[in-house]
């Protein structure tokens, strides 16, 4: 048996395996207590609002969740104009 | 104004989800711009299948609650560029979704993009309904098999009656789309044949989806099946009922084992 037989052998399950491991894993902790990630994000968000008044639209939220590492992405466009630096004394 | 269709069928596992995946891949893959809206709250399944489980942030009950905006929400496809999803929420609340909430983002969604499909729930109850609420055209999955063809006749009646469409006096247009068709089964006259299915539902064929391998493999690597190996039967079978939903005159063939041609030709009415 070649190499190449042993490999295609494998077929599409293990990728279904792994892919449900990661989304699992997540899913329990996720029942109990949102995860560090989820967590973040709410924060994150709400310490941008208190400081700077944008629009939603300029705000991007995106994650890739991994096995071992989980990426958050937040992508804030901020006008000039509504900076407000003042607020930052509170 | 884009198109807002609801993939339904009554019967759960039918093919609903895998359904709304290719169907919505196909025609995005011709550039038109396309939304999938996963309506299974609590027991969200498109995403997986889309391969886009990993990266959801939103859905559509925070939409829905004034949490994300829609575009927040919406998570664009990796290999079809005009292609969306937007998905369902894992609560387990079923009263989050409201029906005014539903038809606003519905209408955001129409505004944008060329066409809207909504997976619905199985079920006839508030998820499935307020799936098929606004839209203008139903795709109801079929199994060649009395309980699945029985709950598609139920499914009828609820698009006749209580689709927003339905209500101002307009007609929805129905496309009756029969998957998992065994051609070797059928032969043997153990299945309900396409003319019995069509001959009860009294509905036009959208196509004829055969139970196929290749489905369970683009679930497993998270493709649709009409991305993952345009080639093979079923995908063929998609990207054609793709074509009819857009207007196209494709005829239908119906897919048959060759040693059925005599039963064909015989006794199509064996069972
Ligand atoms: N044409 C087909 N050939 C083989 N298996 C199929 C086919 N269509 C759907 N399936 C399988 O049937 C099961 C249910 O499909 P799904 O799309 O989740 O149904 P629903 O959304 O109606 O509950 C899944 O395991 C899916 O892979
Ligand atoms: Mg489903």
């Amino acid at each position: 048996m070649s190499l190449l037989d042993l490999f295609k052998r494998r077929g599409s399950a293990p990728v279904a395996r792994e892919r449900l491991q990661v989304l699992l894993a997540y899913e329990r902790r996720n029942r109990s207590q949102p995860d560090l990630v989820s967590v973040l994000r709410e924060e994150i968000m709400a310490v941008i609002a208190r400081h700077v008044q944008i629009d939603q639209d300029y705000l991007q939220v995106s994650m890739d969740r991994g096995e071992t590492m989980s990426t958050l992405e937040i992508d804030i466009q901020i006008p000039n104009k509504s900076a407000r630096p003042l607020a930052m004394s509170a | 104004m884009g198109k807002v269709v609801v993939v339904t069928s009554g019967k759960g596992g039918v093919g609903k989800t895998t359904s709304t995946a290719a169907l919505g891949a196909a025609v995005a893959r011709t550039g038109k711009k396309v939304a999938l809206v996963d309506f299974d709250v609590g027991l969200r399944n498109l995403d997986l299948i889309m391969g886009a489980e990993r990266r959801v942030v939103f859905d559509l009950v925070n939409v829905i609650q004034g949490t994300a905006k829609l575009s927040q929400a919406l998570i664009r496809d990796k290999r079809v560029e005009t292609l969306f999803l937007l998905p369902a929420s894992q609560t387990r609340d079923k009263d989050a979704l409201t029906e005014e909430g539903v038809g606003e983002v519905i209408d955001k969604l129409r505004s944008v993009f060329d066409y809207v499909f909504c997976d619905s729930p199985a079920g006839i109850e508030r998820g499935a309904q307020l799936a098929m609420r606004f839209a203008d055209e139903a795709v109801i999955v079929t199994n060649p098999e009395v309980s699945s063809v029985r709950d598609s006749d139920r499914i009828i009646g609820l698009l006749d009656a209580r689709t927003v469409k339905a209500e101002r006096g307009e007609q929805i247009a129905k496309h009756v789309l029969v998957t998992r068709y065994d051609a070797a089964r059928a032969a043997r006259g153990e299945m309900l044949s396409i003319d019995d299915v069509l001959e009860i539902l009294s509905t036009p064929l959208l196509g004829i989806i055969p139970e196929s391998q290749d489905v369970l493999k683009a679930s497993n690597l998270g493709s649709p099946v009409t991305l993952s190996d345009p080639t093979n039967s079923a995908a063929r079978a998609y990207i054609e009922a793709a074509k009819r939903l857009e207007g196209e005159d494709l005829p239908v063939v119906v897919p048959f084992e060759r040693k059925g041609f005599l039963d064909r030709l015989f006794g199509r009415r064996a069972a």
